[in-house]
């Protein structure tokens, strides 16, 4: 890994949506639809091909490349939160108008438009602080030796 | 309010709205609009003509129907959208949910959810082809579009000018009038990034459904535009909603250029700032290696699907021409979807009756995937799926559904055969 894994790396992007938050990181270079990829009532991914089928995302901050697919997003994620079956942040390399209208609509915190390629600068496993309103995640503790990114 | 808010820049009508003045419902509508615009840097807004709900209760849930039901508790004056505004396909059709095993509590949920949008004064169409059937949009107006299939339509065959707008973007436009204006309202967003070169002319609607898919999977950014040359003479309105759908669906991508045919490429020197150097060359072989890589349902097919997007008179029609005087297999159900508006005239015209006779239920104001697939498959015991939608079989796998693509024909005669 060329960035390393050491803590207090730091990752700025857009500014963003939502709250200031930590949470342990889930990473794939894949992409990301609400109503594509998730079983949302069990809050796994459900599509057999993704890179993260069979993963939990409650509760995750979730590291992906792009939004794809349709709308429904934008009403999934405020669903989805209104449950506490959402993850704690959505981190994206770019974002589509429906990852960001869902993510503001449900409060969820939400960067994308990084410096670099986020899924893989941060590591699954890692615990993130995500601050929103100035688009930067700085890297809190670094993953343990099983953690892998898909 | 933070006041970074006022970055994007507000008009005095926008300041009023956002301090309330117009009622509550639009200030909450233009608040989110504002945090929306900020993401991508919107100058300011644009007006839009009409507006369009993507609001299945499945999406929605519990949430997002109490949410509608909140904006539609204020006063008339306040509540009613100031556009007209239509919506997307539903998660039931009342007349068919209890034979399809679909729960009372759904239909229940779906009720209020019609009830909260007409008091906001949504027109409920119930459909993703209004370019079809409700209002087809004009060269160069605005619009807050909620469903990709209409968007990629809209943008590219109409030169109408939407991003993807969903469910509360859309609601939030119809109330305020007005959108954030960035993305495919913005001329530097709409030129072209990416040269395909059609080398063979789809001769089916899943045909142009996988040249889109292709397309789209190559692209696969809501940023780029690709640019289909090699298309000679107008295709048709369903060829043209089947290649935009699955582009939409497999791309994330919100426009096209097709050179010769849509309205922004009929001069091939004027689609690109910087023109690629190559064109990808989508062939015969591309079509069919995309088909194959679905795969057969040789040991039977449980349910075989025509949606996605609903169907228009002509496709109905065809299916119609299909069926006559056959039936389905009793191991293979067949469901057919499309707007309310077709199904009064399948009925008036005597496609409805075919259907029934042959074994098959034609839906109206719904769209599969937006009907609970998962529970809809678990309830009917339906995992096999044959569709001629590049669209349906590219969602439907979440759901828990092994998907097939085959032609119309194919689709129907595996149909009364009971596999593929």
């Amino acid at each position: 890994m060329g960035t390393g894994n050491r803590s207090g790396r730091e990752f700025r992007g857009h500014a963003g949506i939502g709250e200031r938050v930590s949470g342990v990181a889930l990473v794939a270079r894949d992409d990301f639809s609400a109503r594509y990829d998730l079983d949302r009532i069990r809050g796994i991914f459900s599509r057999p091909a993704h890179a993260l089928h069979g993963e939990s995302y409650v509760g995750r901050v979730l590291v992906l490349n792009t939004a794809k697919g349709g709308v429904a997003t934008a009403w999934m994620l405020h669903e989805m939160c209104s449950r506490g079956m959402a993850p704690a942040a959505l981190l994206l390399n770019r974002a589509n108008p429906i990852m960001v209208q869902g993510a503001a609509f449900a409060g969820l915190p939400f960067i994308d438009r990084f410096e670099v390629d986020v899924t893989r600068s941060l590591h699954t496993g890692e615990t993130v602080r995500v601050f929103p309103s100035e688009g930067l995640v700085r890297v809190e503790s670094s993953a343990g030796p099983e953690a892998a990114d898909r | 309010m933070s006041c970074e808010l006022y970055r994007m820049h507000l008009n005095d009508e926008e300041r009023a709205m956002l301090a309330g003045e117009y009622g509550e419902p639009r200030r909450r509508a233009l608040e989110l609009q504002v945090r929306i615009g900020r993401v991508f840097d919107a100058p300011d807004f644009v007006e839009v003509s009409q507006a369009h709900v993507m609001a299945d209760t499945e999406s929605l849930g519990e949430a997002g129907v109490e949410y509608l039901e909140s904006l539609a508790s204020h006063d008339e004056a306040e509540r009613r959208v100031r556009v007209p505004t239509i919506t997307d396909p539903r998660g039931i059709d009342f007349c068919a949910y209890r034979r399809l095993g679909q729960k009372d509590e759904w239909a229940v949920l779906e009720r209020r959810a019609i009830d909260a949008m007409r008091a906001l004064g949504i027109l409920m169409t119930d459909t993703c082809i209004n370019y079809q059937t409700v209002s087809p949009p004009v060269f160069g107006e605005h619009a807050a579009f909620g469903d990709t299939g209409v968007v990629i339509y809209a943008n590219s065959v109409c030169g109408a000018r939407s991003n993807f707008e969903g469910g509360p973007a859309a609601v939030s436009a119809g109330l305020t009038g007005r959108t954030p204006r960035y993305g495919c309202h913005l001329d530097r967003h709409r030129r072209g990034t990416h040269l395909f070169e059609a080398g063979t002319r789809p001769e089916t609607l899943n045909d142009w459904g996988a040249l889109g898919a292709i397309v789209g999977r190559a692209v696969n950014s809501y940023w780029h535009v690709p640019v289909l040359a090699g298309i000679d003479g107008a295709p048709t309105s369903d060829e043209l909603k089947h290649f935009g759908a699955a582009l939409a669906s497999y791309g994330s991508v919100p426009m096209f250029h097709m050179i010769g045919v849509t309205p922004e490429a009929l001069d091939p020197d004027n689609v690109f700032d910087a023109r690629p150097e190559r064109a990808r060359r989508i062939g015969r072989g591309d079509l069919d290696d995309f088909h194959r890589s679905f795969g057969r349902h040789e040991d039977g097919v449980d349910v075989v699907v025509f949606a996605a997007p609903q169907l228009s008179l002509a496709e109905l029609q065809r299916l119609g021409d299909l069926l006559r005087g056959r039936r389905v297999h009793p191991d293979t159900a067949m469901l057919i979807a499309t707007s309310p508006e077709n199904k009064a005239a399948c009925d008036r015209m005597g496609f409805t009756a075919v259907f029934e006779d042959a074994g098959a239920l034609l839906l109206q104001g719904v769209c599969f995937y937006q009907m609970r697939a998962r529970e809809l498959g678990e309830a009917n015991g339906w995992r096999r799926l044959l569709t001629n939608s590049a669209k349906l079989v590219n969602i439907i796998q979440g759901y828990g559904y092994d998907p097939v693509i085959a032609s119309m024909e194919t689709c129907v005669d595996a149909a009364v055969r009971g596999r593929y």
